[in-house]
């Protein structure tokens, strides 16, 4: 025993162990968080089971297993759970999610396994999505147009061929409204208040001539006649889209009907091969990446709290970087080596510890309130007392972050800094070079790899931060992104939302949460994924630098 | 005592405690240097004449480095360092307050011990000091590099290669591209602080015979280690021992008939 301990073997253990745990929780929490999230796009099979209660009726239910658990019977029999003849001591229930919220008390419901005495997946089960009261299961009764049915025959086949057909239709009308709203009638609108800021700018500076007043009265005028051929058109488009309604039977075995121009996409899971299903299934996370929350952030998609992550983090990366540059080239360049500098040193280290909570205070406190009320005053006063920057927002976010990475920034350019070779730098002293020529063609340069470290870690830090931006920024929903069309086309005193508070919101603050947890999953793995892109591109852009500014080797 | 080959290429000796101003390049009078409170140069005076080779050789920590360093104000960037005394280049002092240091530096060029190529290609190398004098049209620049590769003897070597990276090179040809870039800005002075030491004999032979070379154009001061390939390029040599300067003499009289017995006993072998 002693002997192998000298050997060294028990420390090679040791440490190796150390890097296996790391690297399982590293991959266990991955496969985790993308298990559960990326299940939830998989068309899973929707299940029509017949329930016979205690008392010997029975009901159908209709539906998709969520979830599933075994819990002690005795557990259920004090929760007023009447179950006779059962006398195993433990039971499975089922979690199924029957959706149709809108015709059901609750959308979800748990179903005792032994309770069940059929369980089918009926081919022609139907799954609506619908842009709100969330899924629609059951069958497909009768198509109508302007309420008359367009079916011919009792045919499947034909129902199905309609049915796509017409929800295509549907879904084509809505994007096109959406559209219309969202570009042109939102520049309309982006315009109506510009005017009415000109305007409020003109009285103020006692501006405001009768000859200003025809011409905006004017411009008015023409956006208002915009408008309405606008709005016109948009009423056209929801007229043409509510011209078709579908009509299900559900699992009360009720017929409803239900208007088409709510319907985004119909599938028959149970009907469909594994290819099917797997195009179903990039296709659902497509939608997800690339489309606008409905229902309170509990369905659709995530892009917009993508986009403004990402569009954060590059403003973050954008003010950070000079900053912190230029502060680690006075320290280690110029700064006189005494104790004053070693003691900004510590205290910039000591930054990097301090609670990220406590940015947020201070970016609200000082950005927001006094910055941000003071650029409001000089230079938005026609907009108050509605605050323009005096308010949280995107660009108070990047700066708040950028403060809170500085340091990261600071220590890894210093440590570039300090390993270029002294003979380069006074080889190019020796020809002439003052010290800022040499620091801007050999050593900066020669440092970016190290700055590039830095910026990748400031990265990581920063789009995982939540707590300072819920003070200075962030939103549950934001109606408009920080970039859009209109000049100047960057609108840094937006609110944003953000994929890491998007978790918080969905997972917590949600009115449904079984419907929200694999959306919480699903962000959690698209926000990992996120950052991990963002730092392969820096890391990428590193090794390139590297490569071109691989130190002197013989 | 070692054989020394004199050097065929040694132009005749002259009476250097009496050059006229014509034949001086610098002068060095009562220089004393400080490290902190350690006393690194007593009292140095010499003249180093005109398109001539001279060497310092000495013992390790002999400040043989430490003077050369001097003549470019290199130890400027040294914080604890302090200088007294004159080098005067044209009759002018460099250490006076209103020299501009880079400018000095454009005049007095150096080479240092390892080779210390720019992360840049071979051309951006050679041009690096006239970018730094503002010059950037392509035709002057492509004249400077021939002209300075051709006199740094590594033209042949790198015509066909001048946008690769100078990091491709062996480190003799890295040392001649140094030399190169240095001579493309046309000093008057070439400091060379040990430019062999780190490099191979064939290497270190090419060199020798570029340094040969380039007294027809440029003064040069060689510091070495090695008391061969001082007898062997250079036309005086001063050799120095705890920071003063013991003898100086044109290299075929220190290397056969030294003055001092300090001298004597180095350049046989007997320390250092």
């Amino acid at each position: 025993m002693k002997v192998w301990f000298k050997t060294g073997k028990p420390w090679i253990w040791l440490t190796a162990g150390a890097v296996s745990i790391s690297l399982i929780a590293v991959i266990g929490l991955l496969i985790m968080i993308a298990w559960r999230g990326l299940s939830f796009f998989w068309p899973a099979a929707i299940h029509e089971m017949d329930i016979q209660a205690s008392d010997g009726s029975t009901r159908t239910i209709i539906g998709e297993i969520y979830d599933r658990e075994v819990v002690p019977t005795s557990r259920l029999i004090g929760s007023n759970v009447v179950l006779e003849n059962y006398n195993e001591e433990m039971l499975e229930r089922l979690l199924l999610k029957v959706g149709n919220r809108e015709f059901v008390p609750l959308d979800f419901t748990w179903v005792m396994e032994p309770q069940v005495v059929r369980d089918e997946t009926p081919a022609n089960l139907a799954v609506l999505e619908r842009s709100k009261d969330g899924n629609f299961y059951g069958y497909v009764v009768d198509i109508l147009e302007n309420g008359e049915s367009v079916l011919t025959s009792d045919s499947e086949e034909e129902k199905r061929a309609e049915l796509f057909a017409r929800i295509d239709r549907a879904v084509e009308l809505n994007e096109q409204a959406m559209d219309l709203q969202d570009s042109e009638i939102g520049a309309i609108n982006y315009q109506l208040n510009q005017l009415r800021l000109e305007q409020r700018r003109l009285e103020l500076n006692n501006a405001f001539t009768e000859a200003e007043a025809e011409r905006i009265a004017a411009e008015e005028a023409q956006l208002r006649a915009d408008y309405q051929v606008l709005e016109a058109q948009l009423f056209e488009y929801r007229e043409q889209a509510s011209r078709d309604a579908i009509v299900m039977r559900d699992m009360r075995n009720m017929e409803v009907t239900l208007p088409m121009y709510r319907m985004l996409d119909v599938t028959f899971p149970n009907d469909m091969n594994i290819f099917q299903k797997l195009a179903h299934f990039f296709v659902q996370i497509g939608k997800f990446v690339s489309e606008d929350p409905r229902e309170a952030n509990t369905e659709g998609g995530v892009f917009p709290a993508i986009f403004g992550t990402v569009f954060m983090v590059l403003l973050m990366s954008i003010i950070v970087t000079p900053f912190g540059v230029v502060a680690a080239v006075y320290l280690h360049e110029y700064a006189g080596k005494n104790a004053i500098t070693r003691l900004i040193r510590i205290a910039v280290i000591n930054l990097a510890g301090v609670p990220s909570i406590v940015y947020g205070v201070f970016g609200l406190g000082f950005f927001v309130y006094m910055v941000g009320g003071s650029l409001d005053q000089i230079f938005y006063p026609e907009a108050l007392p509605s605050p323009t920057f005096g308010t949280p927002g995107v660009m108070w976010s990047a700066i708040t972050l950028a403060i809170l990475t500085l340091p990261v920034v600071i220590v890894s350019t210093e440590e570039g800094l300090s390993r270029i070779p002294s003979t380069l730098r006074e080889g190019s002293l020796a020809l002439g070079a003052t010290k800022a020529e040499t620091l801007w063609r050999i050593v900066l340069p020669m440092a970016s790899p190290a700055i590039m470290t830095g910026l990748i870690l400031a990265v990581a830090r920063a789009a995982g931060e939540v707590a300072p931006l819920m003070l200075v920024g962030v939103v549950k929903s934001a109606p408009m992104l920080p970039l859009d069309g209109n000049f100047p086309y960057f609108h840094l005193d937006r609110k944003f939302m953000h994929l890491g508070f998007h978790i918080y919101d969905v997972g917590f603050q949600s009115p449904n949460v079984e419907a929200a947890r694999p959306l919480v999953y699903a962000t959690s793995f698209l926000l990992v994924t996120v950052i991990v892109g963002l730092n392969l591109t820096a890391i990428g852009v590193r090794n390139h630098l590297r490569e071109k500014y691989r130190s002197l080797e013989h | 005592m070692i054989s020394v080959t004199p050097n065929a290429n040694t132009a005749e000796a002259l009476d250097l405690a009496n050059l006229t101003a014509e034949q001086t390049a610098l002068e060095i009078r009562g220089l004393n240097l400080h490290y902190g409170e350690a006393q690194a140069l007593f009292d140095i005076d010499m003249h180093i004449p005109k398109n001539r080779v001279t060497a310092f050789i000495g013992p390790s920590g002999c400040g043989k480095s430490t003077l050369l360093r001097c003549i470019n104000r290199m130890n400027d960037l040294v914080e604890i360092c302090r200088v007294k005394g004159e080098i005067l280049l044209h009759d002018k002092n460099i250490y006076d307050k209103d020299v501009d240091v880079a400018e000095l530096r454009r005049r007095v060029g150096m080479v240092f011990q390892r080779p210390n190529p720019f992360p840049k290609s071979i051309y951006e190398n050679v041009v690096y000091g006239m970018r730094l004098q503002g010059v950037n049209d392509r035709r002057t620049l492509d004249e400077v590099v021939e002209r300075s590769l051709k006199g740094a003897a590594l033209w042949d070597e790198v015509k066909d290669r001048l946008n690769e990276s100078a990091f491709g090179l062996s480190g003799g040809q890295q040392q001649r591209l140094v030399i190169a870039r240095s001579i493309a800005i046309e000093p008057e002075v070439l400091l060379l602080d040990e430019p062999t030491s780190a490099l191979d004999p064939i290497s270190t032979l090419t060199i020798e015979e570029l340094i040969t070379e380039l007294k027809s154009k440029y003064t040069v001061v060689i510091v070495t280690h090695n008391m061969q390939q001082a007898a062997r390029v250079s036309d005086q040599t001063a050799f120095m021992y705890m920071g003063k300067l013991i003898e100086y003499a044109d290299t075929n009289t220190l290397f056969t008939t030294p003055d001092k017995k300090q001298t004597e006993d180095y350049i046989t072998g007997r320390y250092g």
